[in-house]
């Protein structure tokens, strides 16, 4: 018992040393961006050197400078995954769609979840309309009533519309979704072409109605020396109850448009 | 949460009968009879002088050998257990992909939540990445556009482990308007609090080289949701994660295997999951959700960006709907508080609607941007309790009331509601969800 426990003991130190060693040996990931770059980043290459020449691993302290690991990314990497549109524009791809371009195919790619004219199905987001809800006691937020900028909506959905096959629309066809789309909430006409030029100068109504995070000021009494401990209000009733809304899961679900 | 409005009271006011004791029973995940305080059942002790069937005879158990140590590689909780698990509020959300499902709060104790009931918040389901694919990429205003494969960041010299709250911005969001969801499972139940492994952002930052005029930093997730949120460069260089490990093993595909960003105190949604890019920018990107969603609609139309911190929180995890009282005498009120601004100071517990309070107990860890454990130790003579709890953190935020909240807010704010939660437990010990003014 006690020989057999020595060796398991024993080869499990040397499955550890072996396994310390491989690492230390393999490292693929230098190398293949490496030949890669032959093909003409003489830039990038140098780059490449900067990183992974500067010091050895192994004894290399761990000043932040002279970490030999990752590798750099090469510009067709970055342009593959670079898919983000800023509000000023930049990140937009060439290209154009018009509203009709965007109506049919918003009517073959989108309607079936969000309705003809952006109007929402069952459940589904409502995409135009709710302008002036904004402080009723039922705000429905639109791209028309509520969004800021266009270009979040260009942004959007080339990224993660339509939902189940997202990154499947090309630059033109968003172009021209979003062209329909402002439309639908009335922001241009029928015969409006959206473009990566004209893009910057498209507003949403309700861009000047967002300001940044004032909670320090405007709830500056939540910060509180000392709290009421004791008798702090009168008689105190239950002026709502969970159950007789009767929707906590178990029971049936209530019908409704939740977005 | 992005998707999650509020469901129209006035519609499902009246359209059914108040919640059935059977459906009570079910909701608590326990047996029939255990719930009336000291009523007949299972778990009453025998009449007196009649020696206990649990003790005479010897139980089986105690005589015969039990499972292997190898029953189950990955060890499950008892089968007694077996209603401690997530769960979802289907008619939130339209898809069950762009969805939440809620730690089941009520039934934990301590600080750290297990991994397999850590709440769930996709937006374009689980994505499933191989570890040996996976890729992270730093560029924009750097000198160094970087890759990183996922053994590059666990050979990254520096790595530390972290506890930290997640909470969704959208937890309690449904009860804005006014009580509606019979749990702390489901009104607070969007948060899980961790110990994170990984390596400080600022180490990835710094090899890559930031340009002065790098001002954010714009996170991207690879699943089909390309989560994207903008983050200042400052909270990137602070204290942001790039974590790999959860409670000590790899990170569950559903909480982002094997990267998601670590973002501590602030909104959830900002945590994004199976990370694949990080871009560096001078200024903000704009994106869906940090525009459309994760925007806070006041009552004068207008809207508040960037709230990214979660303020300071608490709830009661039972007594709660799910966690009802069963006996009279000696109780402990168990409960949870945290603070995306700091450390929680204190805990105050009012078991008369917020009239008059007393200070708890805090016990196990009260680290910064954490979830803290606070107890009452409580005779109860079966009258009826207006149960609250009030967090203080050490900034001297005191958590608010909802009231409070809404004199401020209007109620169509959506997210950061971090208002006093009411607990009403009757006479029997049934727990009800309420508000009281």
């Amino acid at each position: 018992m006690w020989k057999s426990a020595e060796t398991l003991l024993a080869s499990a130190l040397l499955a550890g040393a072996l396994a310390v060693s491989g690492m230390a040996v393999a490292d693929p990931q230098p190398a293949k961006p490496a030949a890669k770059a032959e093909n003409g980043k003489a830039g990038t290459d140098k780059a490449r050197q900067a990183v992974n020449v500067a010091a050895p691993a192994a004894t290399a302290p761990a000043a932040a400078k002279t970490i030999a690991l990752g590798r750099p990314a090469l510009p067709e990497e970055i342009a593959a995954w670079n898919i983000d549109v800023r509000a000023d524009g930049e990140g937009l791809p060439p290209g154009k769609g018009s509203v009709k371009e965007g109506e049919e195919l918003f009517l073959q790619n989108c309607a079936q979840c969000h309705g003809e004219f952006g109007e929402g199905a069952g459940r589904w987001p409502v995409l135009a309309g709710g302008r002036g809800t904004l402080k009723s006691e039922r705000p429905e937020k639109t791209i028309g009533s509520f969004w800021p900028y266009a270009s979040t909506v260009y942004d959007y959905v080339h990224r993660a519309m339509p939902f189940g096959s997202n990154l499947s629309l090309s630059p033109d066809q968003t172009y021209a979704i979003v062209a329909y789309l402002l439309n639908l909430n009335d922001l241009v006409a029928e015969d409006y072409v959206l473009s990566k030029e004209n893009f910057p100068k498209v507003d949403l109504p309700n861009e000047a109605n967002f300001y940044d995070d004032d909670r320090e000021t405007s709830e500056k009494a939540f910060w509180k020396k000392n709290p009421c401990m004791k008798d702090c209000s009168g008689e105190v009733h239950v002026t709502a109850r969970a159950q007789i809304l009767n929707v906590t899961p178990d029971g049936d679900p209530p019908k409704g448009n939740l977005e | 949460m992005s998707d999650t409005s509020l469901p129209p009271p006035e519609r499902a006011t009246g359209a059914k009968p108040s919640l059935s004791r059977r459906r009570f029973l079910n909701l608590a995940g326990i047996g029939a009879g255990a719930v009336a305080a000291g009523g007949g059942s299972a778990l009453a002790a025998p009449a007196a002088g009649t020696p206990d069937p649990n003790i005479v005879p010897v139980p089986d158990w105690t005589k015969t050998l039990g499972a292997p140590v190898n029953e189950n590689p990955y060890g499950k909780p008892s089968v007694f257990e077996k209603d401690v698990v997530r769960r979802e509020v289907t008619w939130l959300t339209a898809s069950s992909q762009s969805s939440v499902s809620f730690t089941p709060l009520y039934a934990l104790d301590s600080v750290i939540t297990p991994n397999g009931l850590c709440f769930v918040r996709h937006h374009g389901g689980q994505a499933e990445i191989d570890p040996d694919k996976y890729r992270l990429m730093i560029h924009g205003l750097v000198d160094k556009p970087l890759v990183f494969t996922l053994e590059d960041l666990k050979r990254m010299p520096g790595r530390v482990n972290r506890p930290y709250f997640l909470e969704c911005a959208a937890n309690s969001g449904m009860e804005w308007r006014g009580a509606q969801l019979n749990g702390c499972q489901f009104t607070h139940g969007m948060i899980h609090n961790l110990f994170y492994t990984g390596v400080p952002l600022k180490t990835l930052l710094d090899m890559a080289g930031v340009n002065p005029k790098g001002k954010w930093v714009l996170a991207e997730g690879a699943d089909a949701a390309v989560m994207t949120r903008s983050i200042p460069l400052e909270k990137a260089m602070n204290d942001c994660l790039v974590a790999f490990g959860m409670n000590g093993e790899a990170l569950r595909p559903e909480q982002g295997y094997p990267v998601r960003l670590v973002v501590p105190g602030w909104e959830g949604n900002m945590w994004v999951k199976w990370l694949r890019r990080l871009k560096i920018g001078d200024q903000p990107w704009q994106q869906r959700e940090e525009t459309s969603k994760y925007t806070d609609l006041l009552a004068d139309g207008r809207s508040r960006r960037f709230t990214f911190v979660m303020d300071a929180k608490s709830v009661v995890t039972s007594p709660s709907p799910q966690a009802p009282l069963k006996h009279k005498g000696p109780n402990v009120l168990s409960g949870i508080a945290w603070s995306g601004r700091g450390t929680i100071a204190r805990v105050d517990v009012s078991l008369d609607g917020g009239r008059n309070w007393t200070t708890a107990r805090l016990d196990g860890p009260a680290t910064p941007m954490s979830m803290t454990r606070f107890y009452l130790d409580f005779d109860w003579a079966g009258q009826e309790l207006m149960v609250q709890s009030r967090a203080m953190d050490d900034t001297g935020y005191v958590q608010p009331t909802k009231q409070e909240l809404r004199a401020i807010r209007g109620t169509n704010s959506i997210y950061h509601n971090n208002g006093i939660q009411t607990w009403l437990v009757r006479s029997n010990g049934e727990t009800e969800n309420v508000e009281v003014g």
